[in-house]
């Protein structure tokens, strides 16, 4: 028999539904009486007569409407629970012309997904979110929803909900409505044909927004599951527009469609010319990196109180090494004090690929104050050097180390520019460093470093210079 | 070639824009926010898109979508984060969904800190999820292949349809080495015989990863190991140093594979035949190769940042029980001394 029926679909639905297949391919999974048929149908017809079809993309979620995507002629991609206002971002965000509708019901986007939902609608989203609250869980046999009324009976509240327990029905609409960004927040119900015409201009208005490009519109629909809620067809209707409408009134709670200004996003770049100026990639930057096992390794720690230019002085190295043509590389140790306390980087320099980029056993110990020179002085290498700020006071160096103090704090202070102490340093480490680096790859990094404000370079050549000398 | 000194994070950043990323979704979290705040620097500028998500699921999920829609899109976490994606990735690996997932670990488990580990091993190379899927999982080993492995971590991820994961730990995140920029830029275009993009040439298309009636779904499922059948037939890559006349092989892969080649050295100089073994693809794991040595009558240590993660997929692939192992936890580093000693006492 079922054969022989003749379906007049709504326009935007499927003709037969290869996708549920089956004996009955026109006929829809849902129960009879359900909320769910009546809303795809509105939200298909609505699609074509706004002629947004080629764009449309539904989101079904987990619930009784995980197959919307069976029904509606448009693009579909099936969600994880909770998370369709996610995926819906992640879609719009590529493709600007893309209309999202996130169809969720009340489990799954006021429970599993409640953060999904409200940050989608705080950021302004380009989806339409269709709400359909019933009440209970559907598709896992009738557990309690955070819209459950207070006293209604569930498979996980068989007493009903017990407000001490379960807490209270949850207001979406009122809940968004506290946002700024959503262009339109209205709740509507699908009990009868009068509250269905008026869900149908919600839908419109809803779906318009999107065509129009303009932002986020969220309508809930107070919907019918029969077949859960055991009642029959006066029951259900009676149960929505007393019961529920009671809890949740009907009301349009914003509509700012027509002051609201469109979105519209500009196109990706992929240019290689593009990339490069972004990056700041010019052939200058070019550098011949020179295997030579002669060379011996290098590893220089520098440590000191975080704003002492610890990890910078770092990089102006690591800089001076790479400039040198050398291997090198660069990291920081932030430990458990990297807030406000010592922080440390390693540097390694050599002649071929180097292996680990920490340095436990340093060559040459840069030490900004007392607590670095405590921590790290005995890790030196025999024959290694430690260079630290005089500030630090009478040191006695580890045995078979070398220990000179620079007056970095001071030299920095006498050119008026504290922060400069790392320069100093710089450049007592270029003196006395012995790293089998050119002086003037040190210049080089420091140039390189003052990049962005040239006007400090030549104070910081000056410094550099005067920190050399002071350990000359 | 023209080159700059570049923190591995960045260099991530670096590979996916000239691979043709155009979305990046992410979620704070130490050691990988670099590489969420350097698209948000980067991506914005050449009309890239990026959000900050509000959680790392939200994040996934934004790149499941961005990938459904048929785009180039990269996400970065670290191990906590990544915990809280593996729904996600389940997700995009039942839909057969091409993205890249960049995971630099760090210590665990729970909070842990923010230290370089290796022990996201078995959740990145195993699945990680619900459901038999597996990811193709890239190990670099310089701030120079966090870039090119990102740029090839696309080109697998849309030849297969599969979630790729860079698997790298804190300290390729951090550091600051040369990186030379790639040459070419790739523009993406959408494949429109999956991809669902809000148009006419795509609105047929359905992205999901259910299937109710179960002989469908384990066709599904077939479908997929053929697929990881595949992988393992042809990407394999590893790379092997002074294992031609070696006696030891060491097998490590990431920051640790450095600090191991380092100890090969080291051994040598005592006339020990020692060699490095080092896996680049973790999945595809290279079983062959590994047993080849093995045949050879080779003794084996594993060097990881684990409690022997990798140890179980060399034992399995060479068949010795007898695999040693040298490892570090809670954010230090193996020290190339540590690996001598048991170099020495396996030799």
């Amino acid at each position: 028999m079922a054969a022989k029926e003749k379906v007049i679909g709504p326009a935007g639905f499927y003709s037969i539904f290869e996708r549920k297949g089956g004996a009955a391919p026109t006929a829809t999974h849902y129960c009879p009486g359900c909320g769910h048929g009546i809303l795809h149908k509105i939200i298909a017809d609505t699609m074509m007569d706004l002629g947004i079809q080629d764009r449309c993309v539904l989101m079904s979620p987990v619930g009784c409407s995980v197959f919307a995507y069976y029904y509606i002629d448009c693009g579909h991609v099936q969600t994880a629970h909770g998370r369709a206002p996610a995926i819906a971002t992640g879609i719009s965000r590529a493709e600007d012309d893309a209309i999202l509708i996130s169809y969720q019901g009340d489990g799954d986007l006021a429970s599993i997904g409640l953060n999904e939902t409200v940050q989608a609608a705080n950021r302004g989203e380009k989806i339409t979110i269709f709400f359909v609250n019933n009440t209970v869980y559907g598709m896992t046999g009738g557990q309690m929803a955070p819209t459950t009324l207070v006293g209604e009976v569930t498979a996980t509240t068989p007493n009903g909900r017990d407000p001490r327990d379960a807490g209270y029905p949850i207001h979406m609409c009122e809940l968004l409505d506290t946002l700024k960004a959503p262009v339109y927040i209205e709740r509507v119900s699908l009990s009868n044909i009068n509250h269905i015409r008026k869900a149908r201009r919600a839908v419109r208005r809803a779906l318009e927004i999107q065509r129009d490009k303009k932002g986020y519109a969220f309508v809930e629909f107070l919907s019918p599951c029969p077949t859960i809620l055991r009642m029959d067809a006066k029951g259900i209707e009676r149960f929505i527009n007393e019961e529920m409408e009671r809890e949740f009134p009907l009301k349009r709670f914003r509509d700012r469609s027509v002051e609201a200004e469109p979105i519209e996003r500009r196109e990706s770049d992929f240019s290689k010319a593009s990339l490069d100026k972004a990056f700041g990639v010019s052939a200058s930057d070019s550098i011949e990196v020179v295997t030579n096992p002669e060379f011996v390794p290098k590893g220089v720690k520098i440590s000191g109180f975080g704003g002492q230019g610890v990890l910078s002085m770092g990089l102006a190295l690591a800089q001076a090494a790479y400039k040198a043509g050398r291997f090198v590389s660069w990291y920081p140790d932030y430990g458990p004090e990297q807030r406000g306390g010592t922080s440390n980087c390693s540097i390694v320099i050599s002649g071929e690929q180097i292996g680990s980029p920490v340095v436990d056993e340093p060559d040459v110990l840069v030490a900004f104050n007392r607590p670095s020179l405590d921590k790290f002085a005995t890790d030196v290498k025999k024959g290694g050097l430690i260079l630290y700020d005089a500030l630090a006071g009478a040191f006695k160096p580890p045995e078979g180390v070398r220990a000179i103090p620079v007056p970095a704090t001071d030299i920095a202070l006498g050119k008026g520019v504290e922060q400069a102490a790392n320069t100093a340093m710089f450049g007592a480490l270029m003196e006395a460093g012995n790293l089998g680096l050119p002086g003037e790859a040190f210049g080089r990094a420091l140039e390189r470093t003052f990049a962005k404000k040239p006007k400090l370079i030549p104070l910081n050549l000056e410094i550099l210079e005067t920190g050399a000398k002071s350990v000359r | 070639m023209p080159a700059q000194l570049v923190e591995g994070n960045s260099a991530v950043i670096v590979g996916a824009m000239y691979a043709g990323c155009d979305c990046f979704f992410g979620y704070p979290i130490t050691p990988a926010s670099e590489i969420l705040q350097e698209a948000s620097k980067y991506f914005p500028m050449i009309g890239r898109k990026f959000v900050q998500a509000e959680s790392e699921e939200a994040a996934i999920n934004m790149v499941y979508g961005a990938a459904a829609a048929g785009h180039r899109v990269l996400a970065a976490s670290s191990g906590p984060g990544m915990s809280l994606k593996q729904e996600g990735i389940s997700y995009i690996a039942g839909a057969e969904l091409p993205c890249v997932i960049v995971d630099i670990v760090r210590a665990g488990p729970g909070l842990g800190n923010i230290g370089p580990e290796q022990s996201d091993y078995n959740q990145a190379v195993k699945g990680g999820g619900h459901g038999s899927y597996k990811n193709i999982v890239l190990a670099p080993n310089s701030v120079q292949e966090m870039c090119d492995f990102t740029i090839k971590a696309f080109d697998l991820a849309f030849k297969y349809r599969n979630p790729v994961v860079i698997l790298a730990d804190g300290v390729l995140g951090h550091m600051i080495e040369p990186l030379e920029f790639p040459k070419t830029a790739i523009e993406h275009h959408i494949d429109t015989s999956w991809a669902v993009a809000g148009n006419e040439a795509t609105m047929k298309n359905l992205v999901t990863s259910i299937a109710l009636d179960f002989n469908e779904l384990e066709q599904h499922n077939v479908k997929l190991q053929a697929k990881y059948d595949r992988i393992q037939e042809n990407e394999v890559e590893r790379e092997e140093y002074r294992t031609e006349d070696a006696d030891v092989i060491l097998v490590s892969y990431g920051i640790s594979s450095r600090i191991a080649n380092s100890a090969v050295d080291a051994a040598r100089k005592e006339g020990i035949k020692a060699g490095l073994f080092r896996p680049i693809t973790l999945f595809p794991f290279p079983w062959d190769e590994l047993k080849a040595l093995a045949d050879r009558g080779c003794s084996f240590i594993s060097v990881e940042m684990s409690n022997g993660q990798m140890r179980d997929d060399i034992r399995l692939a060479t068949g010795c029980k007898d695999v040693a192992l040298v490892s570090r936890y809670g954010g230090n580093l193996i020290e190339r001394d540590q690996i001598l000693d048991m170099i020495r006492e396996v030799a």
